[in-house]
């Protein structure tokens, strides 16, 4: 199914969940926080939070600034 | 009775806030960060290189354990954005600290003050310790204050302009009315800067681009965290008045005659 990640338009299997995209993408789940439709995904429910066609997600982290 | 840097309920010895953008790599960032003795470090809200994920973490270098982290909304030139930055690091859980700035131009990133104080208004009624970076104008400093900031953070003068104090008599009008402390933020050229900013009364100093920038940032990193320690204390020791003519230093009495 086509969800948005970061703005870029990407593919990836039906029925993904959150903790399961972070899983593929290699990212440490600990040090992101997760965007889903502009509603922020709270930690604990990655692996109950499903995906759906269509989602645009955002995915951040802390880097430097002043 | 030690001398903190209270924000907010919470003591700070350290009376400088640092910045963790434009080192050269990580390790650098750590030990600037390191010799300048801050607790409180400003990080940015970004989005993760989904293409290369592997890339090491800057909190894999700031233990939140061990340092304040203070999330910006550097790059937010609305409230909603603002806002929106501030619910997202919250939910990394580092805390309810967030460094509010709302740029209102990229060419001077002076801040868009009707929209900072939408922000902060959202923001302090949803429980965050605002620290908003402010132009150094003493009635945004008592609206801010009025609204429930902790802090306010008059700019020196333009962020990365290194140019130091441009207004001490703005500050010094903002330090005679504000019960909440104020912390430069923005403009600091080097050690002499930050000292002048404690010696006029301001209760901190918040940097980034003066150390990070110096042709060697470890040292610079030194000079601010003594610049900011001689500038507090001689705050504090008092500083004699200034006259126009000469005091002789050495007794009169006793002289050959």
């Amino acid at each position: 199914m086509k969800v948005q990640i970061n703005g870029e338009d990407k593919e990836i299997a039906d029925g993904l969940s959150v903790a399961g995209l972070l899983k593929q993408l290699q990212i440490r789940p600990g040090r992101v926080v997760v965007e889903r439709n502009r509603e922020i995904v709270a930690r604990d429910t990655y692996d109950a939070m499903f995906l759906a066609e269509g989602d645009a997600l955002e995915i951040v982290h802390f880097v430097g600034g002043g | 009775m030690g001398d903190f840097l209270q924000i907010a309920g919470t003591n700070y010895r350290s009376r400088l806030i640092v910045g963790t953008g434009k080192y050269k790599d990580f390790q650098e960032t750590k030990r600037a960060i390191e010799i300048s003795g801050a607790e409180i470090v400003t990080v940015a809200v970004r989005r993760v290189n989904i293409t290369d994920p592997n890339k090491e973490n800057l909190l894999d270098y700031l233990d939140p354990k061990k340092f304040t982290i203070l999330p910006n909304t550097a790059g937010c030139y609305n409230a909603n954005d603002a806002v929106r930055t501030c619910h997202l690091a919250r939910e990394a859980g580092i805390g309810k600290l967030v460094k509010l700035e709302v740029i209102g131009d990229d060419r001077t990133l002076f801040p868009d003050i009707p929209a900072t104080l939408e922000a902060a208004k959202v923001l302090v009624k949803e429980g965050f310790t605002v620290l908003p970076y402010i132009s150094d104008d003493p009635i945004t400093a008592q609206k801010l204050e009025d609204i429930g900031c902790a802090a306010v953070m008059p700019l020196a003068a333009p962020i990365g302009s290194g140019l130091g104090i441009r207004n001490p008599y703005n500050l010094r009008i903002i330090l005679e009315h504000a019960k909440v402390p104020v912390i430069v933020d923005a403009g600091v050229g080097t050690a002499s800067d930050a000292a002048m900013a404690l010696e006029m009364g301001c209760h901190g100093v918040l940097m980034n681009t003066a150390i990070a920038n110096a042709k060697n940032p470890i040292l610079m990193a030194e000079a601010m965290r003594l610049g900011v320690e001689a500038g507090r204390k001689a705050y504090l020791a008092g500083r004699i008045p200034k006259k126009l003519y000469a005091t002789a230093s050495s007794p009169l009495d006793g002289m050959l005659s």
